[in-house]
């Protein structure tokens, strides 16, 4: 403790946002401005709009009440990773005005006041600057300036709309301090505590000699004794801003060829896994987003089994412009091969996910047999597109098609597909299991002695046994049928209109003795698999 | 080459070029062949002869069967042109999904695709096209030979090592409009290095091929 009192105490410029997770969900879209709008977390308010505080909606309130209140009141869910995200380019300029500026949350930021009220003549002054700063991006600050970043912290928050700076003079701060309530400390089961005991406010907290404090409530009462007295321990430490890993090529004019462009990415792409492995990184998935002429943006997200190399993010882009459908050829002289439906001009490389290069090292002797099966792919990938190398697995659902899933090479399997295996999956076909199971059902056709198709009735039983299979679906072709066993029923999700399944399946041996697996909707029999 | 000749030792030199000339004429005795499932050992006796190609005629299953054997061994292998390739059934036969790869459509440059897979990958399935010159059968074949891959053919192949003709299947379990089919028996025909022998083989047993063997030819 006395190590601390020794000290000069540190003038410290607090910068508040005020309802940051709610500017935060109207800067990515996710609410509408100019409307009652709330952030819900575990269905209570965590941040409201102006508009819906006029209507009596306060932070706290649990959804169903705030919304008896403000009927019109437009919700989202809070999400940390889009607060943080979003507040991004807030503290970049901010840090343009003020080098120097520590996060402490999204929406709340530090910086040392020093070194800026003495560059703009007055900490008045760098508040203003700090303030202009926030009014570029068009979003609402508060400043406070005190000794300690608890103090600026709660100067910033008592400030009011009309005056968004408040600074307290140096040596001030625990008497600023000494009328709030315990609660601000932010440590509810201290505080009940305190308060249980009588001691309601920072003052009579702080009141308290420091060893019966420390004595009675541990090292976690002495810090808050500490910040109650206006002597925050902690000091402002300055991030050091991350560097930039995205890169971005423009074109004037714009590329209207894949080979062009691919060659010109080349370079791009050089510099984006160089500074990648600068930082001692290497990009494992990777965005590429493609802004063409018309203004149309392409946006992709594409994996990779091992990590990107210069190379294999060009190859993304080509795969990503070739997979879409060109357009009508326009005016004179058509789109040659290889030609895009409107010339590209921007290309934006953004790493995904990254990893140490550490985890990536190639071995001494070569990754032997694996590495050489990724390469050998790859070059098949490149000859035809990234979708026709495809791994297979099984996956969960009725229809055989559905439990065939193919994912290109080098893309992660989709999150749960191991679990829908081990469902139950009532319907299911007995082993051994069809060969050849068509891509798309075939239609054929199922017909009874009189050359009737065969139905179901309404009970679900056969109305006539099958005796002529057409497998072309063309009547004047026809097997007989040698053995058959059927109506297999498969019912599924009635209530979805997308994925309701009301079939019947057959399994049936022809007369040249091959057998199939069919199946039949309302009206048609259709064949989704072969025994060969 | 002359300081070559003379720093090398006799005898290395000569087994250099004897492998040499195996490569050439397409013999490879040293090389481990890759192994089969039970039911076809006696089908394909020894196992499948890496850089050889090996037609199957009729039989999806059978393809299956024949890719299995490498596959539980530990080999990486490739289907090419075969969209409608049940992967249940294979998982059934034994072959590890997650070390398989699917080419659903090979597009027109079919033998470039194939000899790409065969660089890499153990064992190659794939459909045969609806036609190939001799020539370029020949050079997958001197290709294949190189990397010591196999090469399995969904229909006819002109210079297969074997080719395996399904004449018949023998289904059981299914009554008249009871049961589910449980058992499939194959009725083929095997031709070997000049010799053709039928017999029939249940893909689901792992043991005993019956056969009724008759030599033709040599």
């Amino acid at each position: 403790m006395m190590l601390f009192q020794l000290e000069a105490p540190e003038r410290t410029l607090v910068t508040w946002f005020p309802d940051w997770p709610l500017v935060a969900a109207r800067l990515a879209d996710a609410l509408p401005p100019g409307v009652p709008a709330a952030v819900i977390a575990k269905g209570v308010i965590a941040a409201c709009s102006a508009e819906a505080r006029a209507e009596g909606v306060v932070r706290g309130l649990r959804l169903r009440e705030a919304q008896t209140r403000c009927p019109e009141l437009v919700v989202c869910a809070v999400d940390p990773v889009r607060d943080s995200r979003e507040f991004e380019p807030v503290v970049s300029s901010l840090e343009e005005r003020t080098p120097g500026v520590e996060v402490l949350r999204p929406g709340l930021c530090a910086i040392r006041a020093k070194g800026a009220a003495r560059y703009y003549g007055g900490e008045e002054a760098a508040a203003g600057a700090v303030l202009e700063s926030a009014d570029r991006l068009a979003v609402e600050a508060r400043v406070g300036i005190a000794d300690s970043v608890f103090a600026a912290e709660q100067a910033a928050r008592s400030t009011s709309e009309l005056s968004a700076v408040f600074v307290l003079p140096p040596g001030s701060s625990r008497d600023f301090l000494a009328p709030f309530p315990v609660e601000v400390l932010g440590q509810p089961k201290l505080a009940s505590l305190l308060k249980r005991l009588g001691i309601l406010t920072l003052g009579e907290f702080a009141n308290l000699p420091a060893a019966d404090v420390r004595a009675r409530f541990g090292a976690a009462g002495i810090t808050a004794h500490s910040l109650a007295s206006g002597q925050d321990p902690r000091k402002v430490i300055p991030r050091t801003p991350p560097r930039k890993l995205d890169q971005q090529a423009e074109f004037e004019p714009g590329m209207d060829r894949v080979d062009q462009l691919a060659f010109q990415l080349r370079a791009t792409a050089d510099t984006f896994v160089g500074d990648l492995q600068t930082e001692g990184l290497v990009c494992t998935e990777l965005r590429v987003l493609i802004t063409d002429e018309a203004g149309s943006r392409s946006e992709r997200t594409w994996g990779h089994p091992r990590h990107f190399t210069a190379s294999d993010v060009v190859d993304r882009v080509r795969w990503q412009l070739q997979s879409q459908p060109p357009a009508a050829t326009s005016g004179a002289g058509g789109v040659s091969r290889g030609g895009l439906s409107s010339p590209v001009t921007r290309v934006e490389f953004v790493p995904v996910r990254v990893d140490s290069i550490a985890h990536h090292g190639r071995a001494l002797f070569g990754d032997g047999a694996e590495e050489q099966i990724h390469h050998g792919l790859s070059r098949i990938q490149s000859m035809l597109g990234h979708e026709a190398v495809v791994v297979p697995a099984i996956s969960g659902g009725r229809l055989l098609g559905e439990r065939r899933r193919l994912v290109p090479w080098g893309d992660a399997l989709p999150t749960g597909t191991a679990a829908l295996v081990t469902r139950p999956w009532p319907g299911r076909i007995p082993d051994p299991q069809p060969a050849t199971v068509f891509a798309s059902l075939i239609p054929v056709l199922l017909l009874d002695a009189n050359k009737e198709k065969v139905r179901t009735d309404h009970r679900g039983g056969l109305v006539a046994p099958p005796m002529w299979f057409c497998p072309g679906g063309d009547p004047a072709r026809r097997r007989l049928v040698a053995q058959w066993a059927g109506p297999w029923p498969l019912r599924q999700r009635w209530w979805d209109a997308d994925h309701r399944l009301e079939a019947d399946r057959f399994q049936l041996v022809d007369g040249n003795g091959e057998a199939w697996l069919l199946l039949l909707d309302e009206q048609n029999w259709w064949a989704e698999a072969r025994y060969d | 080459m002359s300081s070559l000749l003379s720093s090398a030792s006799p005898a290395s030199l000569r087994d250099d070029l004897q492998a040499q000339i195996h490569l050439m004429q397409g013999k490879r005795g040293s090389e481990r062949s890759l192994p089969v499932l039970p039911s076809l050992s006696r089908l394909v006796p020894g196992g499948l002869r890496p850089g050889a190609a090996y037609s199957i005629q009729g039989s999806m299953s059978l393809a299956m069967a024949m890719l299995a054997g490498p596959s539980r061994d530990g080999s990486w292998c490739g289907v090419a042109g075969l969209p409608d390739f049940g992967i249940e059934a294979a998982a059934g036969f034994g072959i590890a999904l997650d070390r398989l790869v699917l080419v659903p459509d090979p597009g027109t440059s079919w033998t470039q695709v194939i000899a790409a897979m065969a660089d890499v990958l153990s064992v190659v399935l794939a459909r045969a096209p609806e036609r190939i010159a001799p020539a370029e059968a020949a050079r997958l074949g001197a290709r294949l030979r190189e990397r010591s891959a196999v090469l399995l053919v969904l229909g006819p192949w002109p210079q297969s090592e074997a080719v395996l003709h399904v004449n018949g299947y023998e289904w059981s379990g299914l009554g008249q409009g009871h049961g589910h089919l449980t058992k499939q028996e194959l009725e083929l025909e095997v031709a070997l290095r000049g010799s053709s022998r039928r017999a029939s083989v249940d893909l689901a047993d792992s043991g005993a091929v019956e056969f009724s063997r008759h030599r033709m030819g040599a």
